[in-house]
């Protein structure tokens, strides 16, 4: 008869060796990114345009394009993730319909980032004639952030202890007051995490704004929210499989730029979420 | 007067909390709306059946089943890699890890699930497609297998983190009962624990082959874009994400081409609709 023991050591190891396996890859690819991407970072890549066909110069356009994007889609997404997590927090009773929002909100972030993007140019570029436009990226990608935005912040919204529901409807309050002058308050730090995922994603995506924002190259910055914009992501799509010839070193520089930006929000959403564990009173 | 302000309030959060089903309806009329104006030349069966894929030829020729099966070859090799080793880790950090050490991997596991599925697209391109060229010896290291390498890499994730709250969820007493009968903690984790969370682990399973369909950008770097009917999983293919990708951009508005690529968004979506569903039933069932 073979020993327990020994068969649970065998298999321990195998465990050990299959997160290895996940999370070697994972410290790999962080250090090869930062070991020949760092050379590439000075200010003059930060803060100029792209010359000589994207073989030289800077990626600020690219960076800039991102900002307006990720604002426009945090905007979007904000408010309405927001007031989608109270309701399902405190006003939704455990019935049929509750049940079919829960599952919509499953959906909508399992859809594939691409057909977002498909979404996005016959409902805001083709319908609403938006045309190829900073407003019609954002809005795409409100929408596609916005199951991250409910999800997480109800978590926030629901970690509030009930009796202090409670104790503020005895002293009179009304549903709405309560809401507004207990809950949302202490659960400020949950949603803020929310918001810098959604952020995160929002930045690093590239298929939602392959046909509804996104442009190969723009010698200028845009103006209006109606103009096209160049993107981080998109930009490194470009530079790595459109254009020959490219530097490395402007390859990597450009995937360092776009994963500290991204990892720098998961961070901060991973600090508030840490403190405010700490702090926490009940 | 406060009254009417609460109210106003109220119905605003209320057409908020239905904003998801709204928007999850929008989505799928607006791919109808467009999508299926397809089939006004092709047959559903000829679009889904058809062998050739020559949406710019004349006339084009529009079957989706190389788009459907390169999906499929990457898909399933991804899975082949991805569950066995998925399901292990979440194992390891929820019974066998130290705590301090299961934070660390933790957080790695996030850590990965962050970044941009272009970026790992690029790594993919310089790291991956070299290595298989170089050890299959083929002509080409954009293969359907390249592609399933990364993509297993980021179902990791999805699969790692579900799998891994499926375990913990399994009552405390279960395990206790086990130990108290003298098995040890590996019998208890492979006899007990994960019969336990089997329904949880396999939404784990479904929702990270639900990312991996969907993966976009990385794929259509790596698997090197090939539409037509794969043999094997060391050919170049490309997948119905890749397509709609590559090709919208290219495509008139109004043409057969760009109706032909909102029908596979169709396709997509129903896909997804589909996984998550199943997903959620199971996620539900362990919760009874």
């Amino acid at each position: 008869m073979t020993n327990p023991y020994r068969t649970q050591n065998i298999a321990f190891f195998f465990l050990f060796l299959a997160t290895l396996l996940i999370v070697v890859p994972v410290g790999l690819i962080l250090v090869v990114i930062i070991q020949k991407g760092l050379p590439a970072i000075n200010w003059q890549f930060l803060s100029d345009m792209p010359r000589q066909g994207m073989r030289a110069g800077g990626i600020f356009p690219a960076i800039v394009g991102t900002v307006y994007l990720v604002s426009g889609a945090i905007i979007f997404a904000l408010p309405i993730g927001l007031m989608a997590a109270i309701y399902l927090s405190e006003y939704a009773k455990d019935n049929v319909l509750t049940r079919i929002i829960k599952l919509a909100i499953v959906n909508l972030a399992g859809v594939p980032s691409v057909v977002y993007g498909l979404f996005g140019l016959a409902l805001f570029v083709i319908f609403f004639k938006f045309g190829s436009s900073i407003l019609a990226g954002s809005l795409t990608l409100g929408i596609m952030i916005l199951p991250i935005i409910i999800t997480t912040s109800r978590e926030a919204l629901e970690s509030v202890p009930y009796s202090f529901r409670e104790v503020s409807w005895s002293l009179g309050a009304s549903k709405w007051q309560t809401i507004r002058h207990i809950v949302l308050p202490n659960a400020i730090p949950g949603i803020l995490t929310g918001t810098i995922l959604g952020l995160g994603r929002a930045a690093g995506e590239t298929a939602p704004i392959l046909f509804t924002v996104a442009a190969f190259y723009l010698p200028q910055l845009p103006k209006s929210i109606f103009n096209q914009a160049m993107a981080l992501p998109y930009h490194l799509y470009v530079i790595s499989t459109q254009v020959p010839n490219v530097d490395e070193k402007i390859r990597y520089g450009t995937a360092l730029v776009l994963l500290v930006l991204v990892l720098f929000m998961n961070l901060v959403a991973i600090i508030i979420r840490y403190q405010f564990r700490k702090k926490k009173k009940w | 007067m406060r009254k009417v302000k609460e109210f106003i309030i109220e119905k605003l959060i209320l057409i908020c909390g239905l904003a998801s089903i709204f928007f999850v309806i929008l989505i799928f009329l607006f791919l109808l709306k467009e999508g299926l104006a397809v089939f006004k030349t092709v047959s559903p069966f000829a679009f889904l059946f058809g062998k050739s894929w020559y949406p710019i030829s004349e006339p084009a020729r529009l079957g989706i089943l190389p788009l459907i099966l390169g999906s499929l070859i990457v898909t399933l090799g991804a899975a082949v890699i991805s569950v066995p080793i998925g399901v292990a880790c979440a194992v390891y950090i929820a019974e066998v890890a130290p705590a301090k050490i299961k934070e660390v991997l933790k957080s790695g596991i996030e850590l990965l699930a962050a970044i941009p599925s272009v970026v790992l697209g690029f790594i993919g391109m310089v790291t991956l497609v070299p290595w298989v060229k170089h050890v299959f010896n083929l002509p080409t290291g954009l293969t359907a297998l390249t592609g399933s390498i990364m993509l297993a890499f980021m179902a990791m994730p999805t699969i790692v983190s579900i799998a891994e709250d499926a375990l913990y969820s399994v009552p405390r007493v279960y395990k206790e009962g086990a130990l108290a009968l003298g098995a040890t903690h590996w019998q208890t984790i492979h006899r007990v624990l994960l019969p336990a969370a089997s329904s949880g682990i396999l939404a784990a399973v479904m929702l990270g082959i639900g990312r991996v369909i969907g993966e976009t950008m990385a794929v259509m770097m790596i698997t090197g874009n090939a539409a037509l009917m794969p043999h094997s999983i060391l050919q170049p293919v490309r997948t119905l994400t890749a397509t709609i990708a590559a090709e919208m951009g290219e495509a008139v508005v109004g043409s057969e081409h760009y109706f032909a690529l909102f029908a596979i968004g169709i396709v997509l979506f129903v896909i997804s609709f589909a996984v998550n569903v199943t997903a959620d039933l199971f996620l539900h069932r362990r919760k009874i």
